[in-house]
């Protein structure tokens, strides 16, 4: 009897401990291959990475139902989370159909459908490489203004004075108030490696927190700390906006700005 | 046991003639049939954008799919995990998942692992040439531990919040990569050839796969079985040596029975064909059984 339960207890044991030694293999594995990646741009929609590790079934379903064959599957060694949905805009961008095709084929929810209007999407972040940018080099571009979908918000362009030349730089600057990472511009962009590229905003994008006040916008209104008091007369208002850019003077003479 | 007297033991003969041939592997080729009509509708879709009347024809792979664009369907035991990671799915999934599992319910979990799955034919290739070249197993490894890997996914699911087998399945990496385009994926399932071949027989969906262990527990009780007539049966053990669950054909269990009650069996239906006395074929689980040995 003794000895049966002896033999019994051991094999318990011995049996956990093969089955804890599988499991810690098997977690490495996961935590290796399963884990949110920040490299990976996501279809519209996508739920947080990690939600939308646990939640896709990698059905690509989603890749099916696209019409420009922007969405690809990982597979196993692409460095991507394996048969994850995933798109590489050099190659092709998303189009943003207004649609959204690829949304309503997931069938578990990880492209969440709160999503109605694709402007709103947030793939990624466009971010440009400054010191390898035609136009911030000084050379007229502008290629990711023209061809972005979100035109005149996502990315605008900005005329920079210049010290010694008396030609100004126009220079484009992406909002991530409006960029959806579609990465059209990444794969307009005319340098011979992408001068702007989509990036997982979580890599790149700030956040200044709650305790600055920009206190010249109007948007953002006064602490109560800092009321007026109610006799107190209004501020001065901005001065006027030059109506020409500086160097406009001497530059296209004659042509209205 | 005792057998008729006046019934002399007859080993299973292949047919002489060719027609004979293939009406003996009529079940083989069923299958083969089923698993690559299977692929190719879902490779249709994805990459020539088969259709009918405007609806994708079979949409995405064995983990989730919609047919016609009205049926879902999806992997019961993938969908499964996913639950246990404590995510709220869309239902399309939940129904798709109940879908497919009152389908295997009725006919048989593990019919999934002889007639559907895609690791199916790479694993009879290596048990079939492991015949020819006659290689002997390496070590013995419990043919119960399917069911503590199905365990250990559940608990990893639950654990790390991922779905712990769907992630490194080779199931779903050599169908989604047939599909998709192939990478590394493919490499896992040349491990589990290999595996078959030169380790263990029937290694991987006899001993190691938690989706066919999953597919087992639900196939418990299905109406589609091989029902066995045990006066017919010499006990000539020929159904016995073909069968990659020798297990499930134990004589006395299907004896009582009339049929083969075991989830393990995966209607695979090698051991039809080859039974010399024509015992084993297939038919529905009723409740009486048919065994005039037991007072039938």
């Amino acid at each position: 009897m003794q000895t049966r339960r002896r033999e019994f207890l051991v094999k318990s044991v011995q049996g956990t401990a093969i089955a804890a030694c599988g499991g810690l293999l098997w977690g490495h594995l996961l935590r290796q291959e399963a884990v949110a990646s920040v490299l990976a741009l996501r279809p519209p929609g996508a739920l947080p990475e990690a939600d939308f590790a646990a939640q896709c079934i990698k059905c690509g379903q989603c890749a099916n139902a696209c019409p420009y064959d922007t969405l690809k599957m990982a597979t196993a060694g692409s460095g991507m989370p394996i048969g994850t949905p995933y798109f590489e805009p050099r190659k092709i961008p998303c189009y943003m159909c207004t649609d959204i095709p690829c949304v309503p084929p997931c069938p578990t929810g990880a492209l969440s459908r709160n999503l109605k209007d694709i402007t709103k999407s947030r793939m990624g972040l466009a971010v440009i490489d400054e010191e390898n940018c035609l136009s911030w080099l000084g050379l007229r571009c502008e290629v990711c203004y023209r061809v972005c979908p979100v035109k005149g918000r996502a990315i605008t362009i900005e005329n920079h004075p210049r010290q010694i030349s008396k030609h100004a730089m126009f220079v484009p600057l992406v909002h991530g108030s409006d960029c959806t990472g579609c990465g059209l511009c990444e794969q307009a962009c005319p340098t011979q490696v992408a001068a702007i590229r989509i990036i997982n905003p979580s890599l790149v994008q700030g956040k200044i927190g709650e305790h600055y006040r920009l206190g010249w916008k109007q948007e953002n209104e006064i602490t109560q700390d800092f009321q007026t008091s109610p006799g107190t007369p209004p501020m001065a208002e901005e001065p006027p906006a030059p109506k020409t850019a500086p160097g406009m003077d001497t530059l296209n003479q004659g042509i209205e700005y | 046991m005792d057998r008729p007297a006046n019934h002399p033991v007859r080993l299973y003969t292949p047919p002489a003639t060719l027609a004979g041939k293939f009406w003996d592997w009529r079940y083989l080729i069923l299958r083969r049939l089923t698993q690559f009509s299977i692929l190719a509708l879902f490779l249709g879709t994805a990459r020539f954008g088969w259709e009918i009347a405007g609806r994708p024809l079979l949409s995405g792979n064995l983990s989730a799919s919609e047919l016609l664009g009205v049926l879902p369907m999806a992997d019961p035991f993938a969908v499964l995990q996913q639950l246990l990671t404590r995510h709220l799915l869309e239902s399309e999934v939940l129904i798709g998942a109940a879908i497919v599992m009152g389908v295997y319910f009725l006919i048989g979990g593990r019919t999934f692992c002889a007639w559907v799955c895609p690791v199916n034919p790479v694993t009879d290739f290596a048990g079939w040439l492991r015949n020819k070249l006659r290689i002997p197993n390496m070590f013995w490894i419990p043919r119960q531990l399917r069911y503590w890997v199905l365990a250990l996914a559940l608990v990893l699911s639950a654990l790390l919040g991922v779905a712990a087998f769907e992630w490194v399945s080779p199931i779903s990496l050599l169908h989604r990569e047939i599909i998709y385009g192939a990478g590394l994926g493919l490499t896992a399932v040349a491990g589990i050839f290999l595996f078959d071949l030169l380790v263990e027989k029937h290694g991987w969906c006899g001993h190691l796969c938690p989706l066919g262990a999953f597919y087992a527990l639900l196939g418990r009780f299905a109406l589609l079985r091989v029902r066995f007539d045990d006066p017919g049966c010499t006990r000539c053990g020929e159904c016995v040596r073909v069968c990659p669950e020798p297990k499930v054909l134990d004589f006395k269990l299907a004896a009582q029975n009339g049929l083969i009650i075991s989830g393990a069996c995966s209607n695979c239906a090698r051991c039809i064909p080859i039974c010399p006395e024509g015992s084993l074929k297939f038919g529905l689980r009723v409740r009486a059984p048919i065994t005039p040995n037991h007072g039938g």
